[in-house]
């Protein structure tokens, strides 16, 4: 069944026609998913030739491609001065799930956008600055390397790229139910709760990683929630024990700022709330097959 | 990137907020002139005001006021050169003198947790806001803001309610309010903070010292904004990666690090150090994700850039290959080592995984680069790195 994302998913790509909507979007049709649309105003009508015959169809509108094609989810490779507008379009077309994958979005833009989606209901959206969702072997929503785990037991939620993959990767004998990059902006559509929430309410879903990041509070508020509402086996990775004070690393929302935010306070909470956490990610991947074994019995 | 006082003080008078008569000097010449000039509004009375980003220049001496421009210009020269917590005061302010009946508070930012801003307010101004948050939170209004309503005439009067302002006092100090909200929104900041704001004895609202952080990512939409960058005070080893348009933060290690995707790069620190204890405390030089993409010249940007690191005693390359394959990657690095030639002369502990890793492998081992040791896992390739460091 997997979170957010399952082979029922019918997907259209907001910037398709684009050099990254091109790329992104022919590895999402190899890895099976069902990519029933793109959309571009100045090429609408026409239709864009994938691999192996693949011809998808470009649409003026994502209320168009919803209406012709019944998509629920919009992947958007838009670049991110437009990001905004194609956020705030979707959310009018009341496209179920929305994930933005662009980096650099002005957090101005993430806010307004946000929030306007959060008061008209109806999406949800993962993003910015993430990779999107993958649910192994049913659908793939964004740039997660389809290849490099299969579907099993494990949920994932992450605010790094390109430690989802690694994690997917040491724990590939496993799989994964779904693996979530959540995005390391300081305003996020999703966040690790609501992730947390949906793999805890999962019948698919046995035992889960989170990875946190420094910056914010997030992963603080997932301890406190974790402790009330999670019965599943977690397992956390926190990064930037070593990140100086007020330098921002890579992600937009990776700072720590004066003595908040910092690696080690959101490592304790967790702790403090029964999440076992690894100092490396090798060792986050071993608790987790420790767990796993022992499930299995 | 926060803005220095007199670049706040600037932005709030481009917007309409008030603010009183203020000058940048980087001499105490400049300061005495400034001083003339600023001084005659206010009797003479200027205030001489460190320009450091970081607080408690009160504290250190920072800010000193005189009664004349000659005093003004000693002031200055007193305050230039002086360290502040680390960071040197190369400028200050010469700002007009004022009457001050009381000191408030008010600041507007990013509420990260609740994915709205957050406006904050007090008549208890001028003390760090973050003893009178810890000492006396009743004092503190705090008022949600939605980004997309923002603060408009029912907004700025829900805040100073809160606050506690009442009657002619509240009406005064509404309007600006709403003129700092212009500021947030307009510029793309995610802070705008005025402690003080005071009331002059004359009844005047006057925003007397700002605090402004504006976003990078909307640099876009504010070519202006580029100019108030202080990059005399960039390190130089962060300025050349920036025109290489590489993501890099220098630190105090041996260990140069190259890694690809933020949270990656992030843990490649975490396990350097963790490592590193074992070798007399080795710890990363720097931060530097070359992207998703890693190409060659990338790597090769960024190889250029660590070696240019006297601290760096060897360097840890940590690629997972996800959208880009391992061998792409490995040609990546042996094409940057042969741009680099004679310049690269520290060892390179490279871990590679992920797509096609055998291949990329393959190619590294091909090579036999000289200076070139592969490693399998992440762990045993940070211990590797340190204990080269220790070595060299």
């Amino acid at each position: 069944m997997a979170i957010f994302l399952t082979a029922d998913s019918k997907v259209i790509v907001q910037g398709m026609t684009g050099s990254e909507g091109m790329k992104h979007t022919q590895r999402m049709l190899r890895s099976g998913t069902a990519i029933v649309g793109g959309v571009n105003p100045r090429k609408a009508g026409t239709d864009v030739e994938f691999e192996d015959g693949v011809s998808v169809p470009v649409f003026g509108t994502v209320a168009e491609a919803m209406e012709k094609t019944g998509a629920d989810v919009s992947v958007a490779f838009v670049p991110a001065a437009f990001t905004k507008a194609a956020a705030v379009e979707a959310i009018d077309a009341g496209i179920p799930l929305l994930v933005v994958i662009t980096e650099g979005v002005a957090v101005k833009d993430t806010a307004e956008f946000y929030n306007y989606a959060a008061q008209k209901g109806g999406t949800r959206i993962i993003g910015p600055n993430c990779p999107g969702l993958i649910s192994p072997g049913a659908s793939n929503a964004g740039i997660i390397p389809a290849d490099i785990s299969g579907g099993g037991r494990i949920g994932l939620v992450s605010k790094s790229g390109t430690l989802t993959y690694q994690m997917m990767y040491e724990l590939r004998d496993f799989g994964f139910s779904s693996a979530v990059g959540i995005g390391g902006d300081p305003v996020i559509g999703t966040t690790h709760i609501d992730c947390l929430e949906a793999f805890e309410n999962d019948p698919e879903t046995d035992a889960i990683v989170m990875i946190g990041e420094i910056g914010g509070d997030a992963e603080e508020r997932a301890a406190a929630y974790i402790k009330d509402h999670v019965t599943k086996p977690v397992v956390g990775y926190v990064a930037g024990f070593t990140a100086p004070e007020g330098k921002t690393m890579g992600h937009a929302g990776a700072i720590v700022s004066g003595s908040s935010g910092t690696a080690q306070a959101k490592k304790e909470a967790l702790e403090a709330a029964g999440v076992k956490v690894g100092k490396t990610p090798s060792e986050t991947a071993q608790l987790m097959r420790d767990i796993m074994e022992s499930l299995a019995g | 990137m926060d803005l220095f006082e007199y670049q706040a003080r600037d932005m709030f008078e481009k917007h309409g907020v008030p603010v009183l008569a203020g000058a940048v000097a980087t001499t105490p010449e400049e300061a005495r002139e400034a001083a003339e000039r600023i001084g005659t509004a206010s009797g003479g009375v200027t205030v001489v005001k460190a320009q450091v980003k970081t607080g408690g220049r009160g504290k250190a001496g920072g800010v000193k006021v005189a009664k004349s421009a000659d005093e003004a210009q000693e002031h200055a020269s007193a305050i230039l050169g002086m360290d502040i917590k680390g960071h040197t005061v190369h400028r200050v302010m010469i700002a007009q003198g004022a009457r001050i009946a009381e000191e408030y508070y008010f600041s507007i930012l990013l509420d990260r947790a609740n994915r709205t801003y957050l406006a904050m307010c007090s008549k208890e101004g001028g003390m760090e806001i973050e003893q009178l948050a810890v000492e006396r939170p009743e004092a503190l209004a705090r008022i949600a803001v939605d980004p997309n309503t923002g603060i408009d005439d029912a907004k700025a009067r829900e805040i100073v309610e809160a606050a506690g302002f009442e009657g002619e006092v509240a009406a005064k100090i509404e309007p600006v309010l709403k003129t700092l909200w212009t500021v947030y929104r307009e510029e793309d900041a995610t802070l705008v903070e005025v402690n003080p704001l005071v009331r002059t004895k004359d009844g005047d609202i006057v925003a007397l010292d700002g605090k402004v952080s504006l976003d990078a990512n909307a640099d876009f939409r504010h070519p202006d904004h580029e100019a108030l960058e202080d990059s005399a005070a960039a390190d130089p080893l962060e300025a050349a990666a920036k025109e290489k348009g590489l993501n890099y933060v220098k630190l105090d290690g041996s260990v140069g690090i190259i890694g690809n995707g933020a949270g990656l790069v992030m843990s490649t620190l975490d396990v350097v150090a963790y490592a590193g204890e074992e070798f007399g405390g080795q710890k990363p030089a720097n931060f530097l994700d070359i992207g998703g993409g890693a190409s060659a010249e990338v790597m090769a940007n960024g190889l250029h850039i660590i070696l240019g690191d006297e601290q760096v005693k060897s360097v840890f390359v940590n690629v997972f290959g996800g959208i880009t394959s391992c061998d792409a990657v490995a040609n990546g690095i042996v094409g940057a080592l042969d741009a680099l030639g004679d310049e690269a002369t520290k060892p390179l502990v490279v871990r590679l995984d992920g797509n096609n890793v055998e291949e990329g492998r393959r190619i590294l081992a091909e090579r036999a680069h000289p200076l070139v040791l592969i490693e399998e896992t992440m762990d045993g390739a940070a211990r590797k790195a340190a204990e080269l460091a220790s070595q060299n």
